[in-house]
């Protein structure tokens, strides 16, 4: 053969060697997830150069939807998928997700370097573990300085438990300019309470709405209390009974129409970029009242167990969940609190936030997210939360006595997850 | 036999005798079949998308499967399915919102749309006619959710437009009379308190689709021949009694067109309450409507089962609604006119 046929024909033997090499992996999104990937895939690229990874995106209601239409048909799902807190539930069922904790991927080795809640939040009651935590949502409570400083009220003291709370709220819920109607609530949504105290302080072995045995719990105490404290909120008059998400809401914000709102760390970011940008530094962040720990939100990676590349998908994962750096470029370009607890002690966490009048809230943030108890979760988690968002409304707003609607919410939970 | 199909079959036998047999059996063979092969598009896309789920869902009915373990993991429970459904408070409970919201929600639709179609044929000057016809209907063809979206801000509490102009009317001397009751309630939330949001779901499908039937009717007004009106003109009948004697008896056949598609529409009720209750259908479930129930079953609840066995039920009571109606006014509502 002619020198320069055969170098000709080493290049392509070589280029189709390569080729045969690499492995294409896909990796299903939701917005803002995709900025980050985008910027550090280069740096996974240089670091695995045999994988090729495919971003595929779809809106956050849509990608879930797809995913459980993937996962029941068997096929068309991305080797890697994220997962919205709110939607674990749905994927815990045995046989769509991967186990992480098995071989040859053995998950149990990372345990330690996150926050324990996120763990326990992907782990199902049987021991397996669906997905990586990769950002989290510390719960706490945003609060108006103005509002308080009008009523010569200290944060402190106002959380220091629900009475002193609901003191606070019948001071500065008042008619401030004479028209009659009022102006300033305690909080948007007497239910927000609700919800934060039931999934606290559970006792060691249940769910949150399951105990251990499956069967649902929600007529004991820890339901009955949160209710009866939303309860008391509501009767006074203490709630702009404002849906959450809605324009009203964002009017609420805008013109400082509620004194507190619990919610989780991402919320400084919509509040900042586009909620209500023109009231920086009239905000604060502090810990939720009467000493509990909330968590709102939080992302993760699963592998589905048609993916044909788990292998690869499982490296593109460890790279986005348990490299420091890696966390931290997502939590500086797109807000996502890490889940990796070591990165607490970042500079980036020290940092003043105009917004919070100059606080240090990432500090406040890592705090939360070190003492946040979590529980494994339930299939039924889902089904029991929508039933018991309903007895609260019911409570609420129709004024159905406590526990009657919770006994009709645990009845309805046990057929649901017969 | 006549000449003419005598004539045809010995031309049909010259020609079997002349042309070779490949050829005849073709063009035979492609006689028999061509009206099949060209049916075929239409019908294979409608047995994959139509057909198909239909015999899916009746079999799917019958087992409980999670979709998330894949389909492997279905299993045969007979009617159990239907059994539950029947003791589900919730059931019931989307049932009656779905028959109070489809009575609501329809009646208005077509008292308004009758005379209002009255006034557009026979009232109104001819040019104005069209563009107002297609001005009421512009509500029918705008996307459901842009259409909710604004109306979330319509019906908003403390900021919204509705109880804005409800305070402004209940303070104008002219009206103030009629909402003198409503002062107390104010400001109404309507989105946001179970016995607003029903009334409010109905006020946005009203609106939405009254605009169609304003059309149905226009066009069924446009078939009463001129002469029974001037005739009546002439007998000195007003207005008023033209519409009752005339106008009204031979509409009946489009009336009975329109509502029975108002039936089965509202009977589906999806869309709006989906959005305007924020896809969770409102305060203790008083906007969740049957096909928002089995959405949420199926989709959300990952029960496919019973989200089936619940589409039948549905399609149960639409058949039985459908066939009500047409015992009421079935005999008079597809007779001639005489």
């Amino acid at each position: 053969m002619l020198k320069p046929a055969r170098v000709i024909l080493a290049t392509l033997l070589l280029a189709l060697g390569a080729a045969f090499a690499q492995t294409n992996i896909s990796i299903a999104l939701y917005p803002d997830l995709d900025s980050h990937l985008n910027a550090v895939l280069e740096q996974f690229h240089a670091e695995n150069p045999d994988i090729i990874v495919e971003v595929r995106i779809l809106e956050h209601g849509d990608h879930h939807t797809a995913l459980v239409t993937n996962l029941a048909t068997g096929s068309g799902a991305a080797d890697v998928v994220a997962i919205d807190v709110g939607f674990i539930a749905r994927f815990v069922a045995d046989g769509g997700l991967v186990d992480l904790n098995s071989e040859p991927y053995n998950a149990g080795q990372y345990q330690d370097i996150f926050a324990e809640y996120a763990w326990l939040q992907a782990s199902t009651t049987d021991g397996r573990l669906v997905a990586m935590p990769t950002d989290l949502g510390p719960g706490v409570m945003y609060y108006r300085r103005d509002r308080f400083e009008q009523v010569d009220a200290n944060v402190e003291d106002v959380i220091a438990d629900w009475d002193s709370f609901l003191e606070f709220g019948r001071a500065v819920t008042r008619d401030t300019d004479g028209d009659g109607q009022i102006d300033v609530y305690l909080i948007a949504d007497a239910g927000d309470v609700a919800r934060a105290m039931f999934r606290a302080n559970i006792a060691p072995g249940d769910g949150v709405f399951f105990g251990a045995d499956g069967t649902p719990l929600v007529t004991n105490e820890r339901f009955v209390e949160a209710f009866r404290v939303a309860k008391a909120i509501r009767d006074d008059g203490l709630d702009a009974r404002i849906g959450a998400w809605s324009n009203e809401w964002y009017e609420a914000f805008k013109r400082g129409t509620v004194a507190v709102q619990l919610s989780g760390a991402w919320l400084l970011g919509h509040l900042q970029n586009w909620m209500a940008p023109e009231t920086a530094g009239l905000w604060g962040a502090s810990n939720l009242p009467n000493g509990i720990y909330g968590s709102w939100g939080g992302s993760f990676y699963g592998i589905p167990e048609q993916s044909a590349n788990k292998d690869a998908a499982w490296r593109l994962i460890e790279f986005l969940t348990t490299n420091p750096d890696i966390q931290l470029a997502a939590f500086d370009r797109i807000g996502a609190f890490p889940a990796v607890t070591s990165t607490y002690g970042a500079p980036l966490f020290d940092e003043e936030l105009a917004f919070l009048d100059g606080q240090q809230a990432r500090l406040l943030f890592s705090e939360v997210a070190n003492n946040i108890e979590g529980r494994a979760t339930h299939p039924g988690d889902n089904v029991a939360e929508e039933i018991v968002n309903s007895a609260l409304s019911q409570v609420l707003d129709e004024g159905r006595d406590i526990e009657e609607a919770l006994a009709e919410a645990q009845q309805l939970i046990a057929r649901r997850t017969r | 036999m006549t000449t003419s199909t005598r004539e045809a079959n010995a031309k049909a036998e010259a020609v079997t005798a002349v042309k070779p047999d490949r050829k005849f059996r073709w063009y035979r063979w492609q006689r028999r079949f061509a009206p099949y092969i060209f049916v075929s598009p239409f019908f294979i896309l409608f047995a994959v998308f139509g057909l198909f789920p239909t015999l899916f869902s009746i079999y799917l009915s019958f087992q409980a499967w999670n979709p998330v373990q894949g389909l492997g993991s279905m299993e045969w429970v007979g009617i159990e399915n239907y059994q539950f459904l029947l003791t589900d408070p919730w059931f019931w409970k989307s049932l009656r919102n779905t028959i109070w919201l489809a009575l609501a929600s329809g009646i208005p639709q077509h008292l308004l749309a009758i005379p209002l179609a009255f006034v557009l044929v026979s009232v109104v000057h001819r040019s104005l006619r069209h563009p107002l016809t297609a001005a009421y209907f512009l509500p029918y063809i705008t996307s459901t959710v842009a259409v909710a979206i604004v109306f979330n801000t319509i019906f908003g509490t403390q900021f919204g437009v509705l109880n804005w102009a409800i305070n402004g009317l209940a303070e104008w001397p002219l009206t103030s009379w009629m909402f003198s009751g409503i002062r107390d309630q104010m400001p109404i939330n309507w989105l946001g308190r179970a016995p607003y949001i029903k009334p409010a779901i109905a006020i946005l499908v009203s609106w939405k689709y009254f605009g169609f039937n304003v059309v149905l009717y226009s066009a069924g007004l446009a078939t009463i021949p001129r002469d029974y009106y001037e005739a009546a003109m002439m007998d000195g009948a007003t207005a008023l009694q033209r519409f009752r004697h005339i106008t009204l008896p031979l509409l009946r056949p489009m009336m009975f067109f329109a509502i029975t598609l108002t039936i089965i529409g509202n009977l589906q009720l999806f869309d709006e309450p989906f959005i305007l209750t924020n896809r969770t259908g409102g305060p203790s479930e008083s906007g969740l409507t049957l096909a928002m129930y089995l959405y949420r079953t199926g989709f959300e609840w990952l029960d496919m089962g019973t989200a089936a066995a619940m589409s039948w039920v549905l399609f149960l009571v639409i058949g039985t609604s459908t066939i009500l109606h047409f015992f009421i006014s079935g005999r008079r509502g597809l007779e001639r006119r005489e």
